[in-house]
């Protein structure tokens, strides 16, 4: 006997919800959710205040010293050492005119930077060469600034031009090396910051950009045409550069989102297989993204070699910055408003600690160990889940049943 | 002495994954879960290996209660589970893979590797597993490994052992191997669970039979007693069609030609050698044959992917050896990839921008550079709509859809033109019963409509019911041609070992 039971229970009605969400949620990682993406990024910021506080008041020697005697003096003084530090933190970074104009200048080259570091995150490349393409970009600019004599008006759009092909080329290379040979961009591109270190300091050495008369690797003075015009009068640094890095972070939004070779980096990025079968030129995409992250860099160089007073070129020019914007790509999703606003917090973070060092005495090293805890409590959002305890997102619980398969 | 599930009730924020689920499994016997992807199979084993903490419903083991949501605590009391999956390390040997987690220890920290290797030599001669203990699992076959995988449970004194989708990843002969296995555990009393959907396997090999639709169970079914048709309508709810129908085939001229096709694998081995066919229009030609000869290298050089070192490859007279995908794309010219997660699709991405991929970059898609969304949302839209793939939006990740429904995106998207050739790699593999219904009947439909169809199945049930003329490779060629209506799936599978000369 068949005891087959096929209970016609009611089927189950799908979510049948058919509003419109906007074009926004539409493409994969356009609407990830203002609150969600700005979530955990917040709650790592507050994490990195406190633990940057415990470590204040940890190397506050001269409360230490005064502990056995008073320790609740000592512990006031301790909090008032973070308040103090603190409070310079925030004037140094969004105090006054000069402030502002100091985060926003700082926050420039990291941005355009950064932008770089994600859009190559995009397609699936890591690009650890950002500094590389920051010195190649900058001396290309550099060279326009110094041999090219043209008005302001001509002369800093080649420039600018000039620094995207001198950074796309150098990115580009590893790019195509990574396509064609198969050679890994991470190991590439490392490499390609040594030899851009060297080549920088043997350049700055040849008469093409040594000052006359100097021994040291220094750049001749940049002339006035070639220099980016300020934006708050002569004694404020911010610049042109920021209106270039906001059209850029425009520009690599409408690139990634809303272009044709933007959906190819972002299948590049998932599936190189796949990009394949669809009848994508993936050596091609590989090429072209590196060749446009490097461009960016490449800006990010010229901003540093045409707008930094006193406009003369040092060697190390780029400081850290090509490291810093990996932290930015990741601290800003890989998206091109995060990266915006992971180089502002930085750039707030790093005029800020300038004034706290001077102003409270507190180490501006201090900064860059928050900067670096906030990119690891980023980077282990578990980890901020669970000191909030925070829900997971739904997301996280569908992954658990994929490795299931049935 | 069972292992029970009761009532187990599993609420996620927009699912009700398992509403009041019952499964029970007593020793010596081997219960069939049938269910289509998305049933509820899946999460009723997470709640019973502790992945989930249900919200109702209790587990019982030999009447004991087991604790809930604690990861670790099924297996200590007693339940193991072969994953679809299997998790091995492939440059360890076997008996390295067996006692991961549990080395038997000699002297300070030395791993007793004669103690391993007996112990699997034992379980092995036991259960008559066939197994060397010191062959390097990347070197045995599927089969085998999922062996090692089966004396990995048995080493964790597992009484009740889980099967997931355990005959996916075998070849028919394999299947018969397993099976011969499993019954050795029941024999031996184990209780198993095998979690399919292919109806009739769990006719042949269970005891009883457990349906879940839709997160409940729907009912159990005898095997002896039951048939195909009965427990289809089970699972999908519906009255299924288990046969393709179609009418007799109205072949027109060649619209496919590969001649003498000679292609390396990434090994550099004349993986396809020399190969030699004809697909007319109005047709469905199917290749037949055991992984590993050719097929997918064949389909992958015909397609643009892998390049071809000599022979060619013809489509309605036009040469095409050297064509990229995009051409042989904008020729009309559809392809079905072998593997859907690792090409057909990009996991990440929405099902509206999965509608598009291989077509992005035109009209009506996108305008010069600039991708035109709205269209490509309106007719995804559409496709959903046309090719009933289930789910809620567009916009959400085509990894948020059920195996079956993923596959019915690739098919909209790669059949919704005007096409002059399919072709179609393991069309319906790890797709449900509902979705390969629809699946063939849309392949049909091309071919009455002139188009020419090129099938490759590892399912010979599927070869045999879907093609008009069945090709078998063997070793990179093209050894023989069987009329399916008349030829016997025995007859087939010898000349898939390469023996037997067709017709």
């Amino acid at each position: 006997m068949t005891d087959v039971e096929t209970t016609p229970k009611d089927p189950p009605t799908p979510p049948s919800e058919d509003k419109e969400t906007g074009w926004k949620a539409r493409i994969t990682g356009v609407g990830e959710g203002m609150r969600r993406a700005l979530l955990v990024p917040s709650l790592a910021l507050l994490l990195a205040l406190v633990v940057g506080a415990i470590i204040i008041m940890a190397t506050d020697i001269d409360a230490w010293d005064r502990m056995n005697e008073a320790p609740l003096l000592a512990i006031g003084d301790m909090f008032e050492g973070v308040w103090r530090s603190y409070r310079a933190l925030f004037r140094g970074a969004f105090g006054d005119v000069r402030a502002i104009s100091e985060t926003l200048f700082t926050a420039t080259p990291l941005i355009l930077a950064g932008l770089g570091v994600a859009l190559g995150f995009r397609a699936g490349l890591f690009n650890i060469g950002a500094r590389g393409q920051m010195f190649m970009g900058g001396l290309a600019a550099l060279w326009v600034a110094l041999h090219v004599d043209l008005p302001g008006v001509l002369l800093i759009p080649l420039a600018i031009v000039a620094s995207i092909i001198g950074g796309g080329i150098w990115g580009g290379l590893t790019g195509y090396l990574r396509a064609r040979t198969g050679a890994h961009e991470v190991i590439t591109t490392i490499m390609f910051n040594l030899i851009a270190a060297q080549a920088i300091l043997f350049a700055l050495k040849t008469p093409v950009f040594q000052a006359e008369g100097q021994q040291q690797p220094q750049s001749e003075q940049i002339p006035e045409a070639a220099r980016l015009g300020t934006l708050f009068g002569p004694s404020y640094r911010v610049n042109i550069g920021l209106i270039i890095a906001l059209l850029a972070v425009a520009g690599i939004y409408w690139l990634l989102f809303k272009s044709t070779l933007g959906f190819e980096f972002r299948a590049a990025g998932f599936s190189p297989s796949a990009s394949l079968y669809a009848g994508m030129n993936v050596a091609f995409l590989y090429t072209a993204v590196m060749f446009i992250s490097g461009g960016l860099a490449g800006i990010a160089g010229a901003a540093m070699t045409l707008g930094l007073p006193p406009y003369v070129v040092f060697s190390n020019f780029a400081g850290n910055i090509g490291f810093d914007a990996i932290s930015l790509a990741l601290l800003g999703r890989s998206h091109p408003v995060g990266v915006l606003w992971a180089g502002l917090l930085f750039g707030a973070l790093t005029a800020g600690g300038r004034v706290m060092q001077a102003a409270a005495g507190a180490s501006v090293d201090l900064v860059i160990v928050m900067q670096a805890l906030i990119v690891v409590f980023i980077a282990a959002p578990e980890l901020v889940r669970k000191i909030f305890r925070l829900k997971r997102g739904d997301e996280e619980a569908t992954m658990i049943t994929q490795g299931w398969g049935a | 002495m069972a292992l029970e599930l009761k009532g187990i009730t599993k609420q996620f924020p927009n699912v009700l994954a398992n509403d009041d689920v019952s499964l029970s499994v007593e020793a010596g016997e081997i219960v069939a879960l049938l269910g289509e992807n998305g049933a509820g199979k899946t999460t009723l084993m997470n709640v019973l290996f502790g992945l989930y903490t249900p919200d109702e419903g209790e587990v019982l083991i030999d009447g004991d209660p087991l604790a809930l949501g604690e990861p670790s605590a099924a297996i200590a009391a007693g339940v193991g589970m072969v994953h679809q999956h299997f998790m091995l390390v492939p440059v360890f040997t076997v008996a390295e893979n067996v006692i991961l987690g549990l080395e038997p220890l000699k002297g300070f920290d030395l791993i007793d590797r004669k103690a391993a290797d007996q112990l699997v030599r034992d379980i092995s001669d036991r259960y008559n597993l066939d197994v060397d203990p010191q062959s390097m699992v990347e070197d045995i076959p599927v089969g085998v490994q999922q062996r090692v995988e089966i004396i990995k449970v048995l080493v964790r004194d597992a009484r009740y052992i889980i099967f997931d989708e355990p005959t996916a990843v075998l070849t028919p002969q394999e299947v018969e191997e397993f099976f011969r296995i499993i019954r050795g555990l029941k024999e031996d009393g184990k209780g198993v669970i095998f979690i399919s959907h292919k109806l009739h396997e769990a006719l042949e090999i269970a005891d009883r039979i457990a349906v879940l639709r839709d997160g409940r169970t729907v009912g159990e079914a005898d095997p002896r007693t039951a048939t195909r048709e009965q427990l289809a309508e089970m699972m999908v709810g519906r009255p299924v069609d288990l046969v393709v129908h179609k009418d007799e085939p109205r072949a027109g001229e060649v619209m496919l030609s590969v001649k003498d096709l000679v292609v390396l694998d990434d090994r550099g081995h004349r993986i396809v050698d020399g190969a030699s066919f004809e697909v007319h229009s109005g047709e469905i030609v199917g290749v037949a044959g055991v992984q590993g000869n050719g097929q997918s290298e064949l389909i992958d050089s015909i397609t643009g992917i892998r390049p071809s070192i000599s022979g060619s490859v013809q489509i309605a007279g036009e040469d095409v050896t050297e064509a990229t995908p995009r051409d042989l794309h904008r020729m009309g010219c559809a392809h079905v990839p072998e593997d859907r997660q690792e090409s057909g699709l990009i996991l990440n991405f929405t099902v509206a921008e999965n509608m598009v991929l291989t077509s992005y970059y035109d009209d009506p898609y996108s305008r010069a550079i600039q991708m035109d969304w709205d269209s490509v949302v309106g007719s995804a839209g559409r496709l959903v709509e046309e090719y009933d793939v289930r789910t809620s939006r567009v916009d959400v990740p085509v990894s948020d859809l059920s195996g079956g429904n993923q596959q019915k995106v690739i098919v909209a998207r790669e059949f919704d033109r005007d096409l002059k050739l399919v072709i179609a790699s393991q069309p319906t593999r790890g797709v449900d019963v509902g979705s390969i219904e629809h699946i063939h009947s849309r392949i049909v439909e091309e071919r009455d409509k002139g188009v020419a169809v090129l099938v490759v199945s590892s399912e010979l049930d599927e070869v045999m019911a879907l093609s008009d003329r069945v090709l078998v490779m063997y070793k990179g060629k093209i050894v023989a041609e069987f009329d399916p209506k008349i030829a016997t799936p025995k007859e087939i599978g010898l000349a898939m070992l390469g023996s037997g000369g067709g017709q």
